[in-house]
């Protein structure tokens, strides 16, 4: 019984979603809020019960860790950031962040993004798929040399890498449309499967 | 007005419904197109074939509902693949919201299957923190995941007896919409660990990935719909990835053949004007 509801109400409201297709309407702006407002609160209460009360609250107040006191008071200095007067204070956890992250992430990611795919790219040119890696990656590189003017033989080079800097955006735009029509699938199964049971 | 002004001019409405058209009909009169594997599906589905039954594989949920239709045919695919061959699945999620499809995902085929929760497959929930909890699960996953996704404590699960870290798993699997997932699973896991690291993802993400797949940083990958519908072809069963490729492949060639006419009454129509001038 319930599940029907559920499945009628997700029917309409994709409906409504799909109505702005034709243009701007009071269905797709009500189906808009109300998704805007569920999802708010969802994510609120979850990040309460899954985040807040497991990390924070619960080692602080019920275990009596003291060393939590430094997490909530850097919250709380993040909170500040909606109080105009003293929202620089929200810079310092922000900072805090970034520097953390950032010096987590360096080495880690030199190694895997830099040094793994220079050596991957550094194979025997015995292999055609090996000489078009190589002739890609090396007149890319030059296209992006900035130093240099692009003229002549340089210029020729640059203008190749090009070439394959579309080659890739085009295999990337083709993986976007994927994308988006098999979302569109998604919807329609559900209309015709699980709403009209037109499809098995 | 001529016909090239026209058609210069054109509603995209008429776009819009010629796509659904597009969509819809194969939905209902499936045409059963041919499905190609390529190599990095196959790369996944060799990397749990070669596991020995008993062998544990690690599943990363790092996705929602709204990428639902790409990734969660690939996540019931692996799950059908590794419950077929008795691999035991530890499952946890750095999205929310990916760990509860994951849930759904195990219990759907547990049933077909005959596999019991605790034994067979575990969902240890998620976890805030992205990379972070990927470094704290290689040094101590119990300490990272002391309770299961309802509330648990894991030292009650038979599964979960003698897991320490990753040398625990033959294999690590990320189904992944975004950040954290992937990038990170193959960060830490593979390039700190070495632990082999398989994904499937979104086909926005893809061309990002395949970089990763050409340095061995990933055993396999699935890109988008057509990556779930690889790997049920390989596990020889239909899906709804495979279902949903018929109407994705007549949406591709409809929008190749409206960028050709695009791109003709563009031509056309910059001749004209040239002649006029």
């Amino acid at each position: 019984m319930f599940e029907t509801i559920g499945i009628w109400i997700a029917a309409l409201l994709t409906l409504c979603i799909f109505s702005f297709l034709y243009k701007d309407n009071p269905f797709y702006k009500f189906a808009e809020h109300l998704f805007i407002g569920v999802s708010a609160g969802y994510w609120a209460c979850y990040y309460y019960h899954n985040v807040l009360q497991p990390n924070l609250f619960v080692p602080l107040f019920q275990e009596g860790r003291p060393i939590f006191i430094i997490p909530l008071v850097l919250g709380i200095m993040m909170l500040l950031h909606l109080v105009p007067k003293i929202s620089w204070i929200s810079r310092w956890p922000l900072a805090f962040i970034v520097g953390t992250y950032a010096g987590y992430y360096l080495i880690t990611y030199l190694q895997t993004n830099a040094l793994e795919q220079v050596t991957a790219t550094l194979v025997p040119l015995v292999t055609f798929s090996s000489v078009v890696l190589f002739v890609g990656v090396t007149t890319g590189l030059v296209y992006f040399f900035f130093s240099k003017e692009h003229k002549g033989t340089f210029g020729g080079i640059a203008k190749f890498g090009i070439w394959f800097l579309m080659i890739a955006f085009g295999a990337s735009f083709g993986y976007t449309v994927m994308a988006r029509i098999s979302l569109l699938i998604g919807r329609m199964t559900f209309l015709l499967k699980d709403w009209l049971h037109i499809i098995q | 007005m001529s016909i090239v002004d026209r058609l210069k001019t054109i509603d995209r409405r008429i776009i819009f419904v010629a796509i659904s058209l597009a969509v819809i009909i194969p939905l209902l009169f499936p045409i059963g197109l041919p499905i190609m594997v390529s190599p990095p599906a196959q790369g996944l589905y060799d990397a749990i074939e070669e596991l020995k039954p008993g062998s544990k594989v690690l599943l990363s949920f790092d996705y929602d509902p709204s990428t639902m239709p790409e990734v969660y045919p690939m996540n019931l695919g692996v799950v059908r693949h590794c419950f077929s061959k008795n691999i035991k699945l530890v499952g946890m999620g750095l999205w929310p919201t990916g760990v509860l499809l994951g849930q759904e995902a195990f219990e759907l085929l547990a049933e077909e299957y005959g596999k019991t929760y605790g034994e067979d497959y575990i969902n240890l929930g998620f976890k805030a923190g992205g990379i972070v909890v990927i470094s704290a699960m290689a040094e101590n996953i119990p300490e990272t995941f002391p309770e299961d996704y309802a509330g648990t404590s894991i030292e009650e699960f038979p599964i979960m007896k003698g897991v320490k870290n990753f040398d625990s798993f033959g294999l690590a699997v990320c189904f992944s919409a975004g950040d954290p997932g992937v990038r990170e699973w193959v960060m830490i896991a593979h390039s700190r660990y070495g632990k082999k690291v398989g994904a499937g993802i979104t086909a926005v993400m893809a061309p990002a990935y395949y970089p990763y797949l050409q340095a061995g940083q990933l055993v396999g990958l699935l890109g988008g719909m057509k990556g779930a519908a690889e790997y049920e072809t390989l596990l020889k069963y239909k899906g709804t990835g495979s279902a949903g490729m018929d109407a994705q492949s007549i949406a591709h060639s409809l929008i190749i053949v409206f960028i050709i006419f695009g791109n003709v009454i563009y031509f056309i129509a910059r001749r004209k004007e040239r002649k006029k001038v």
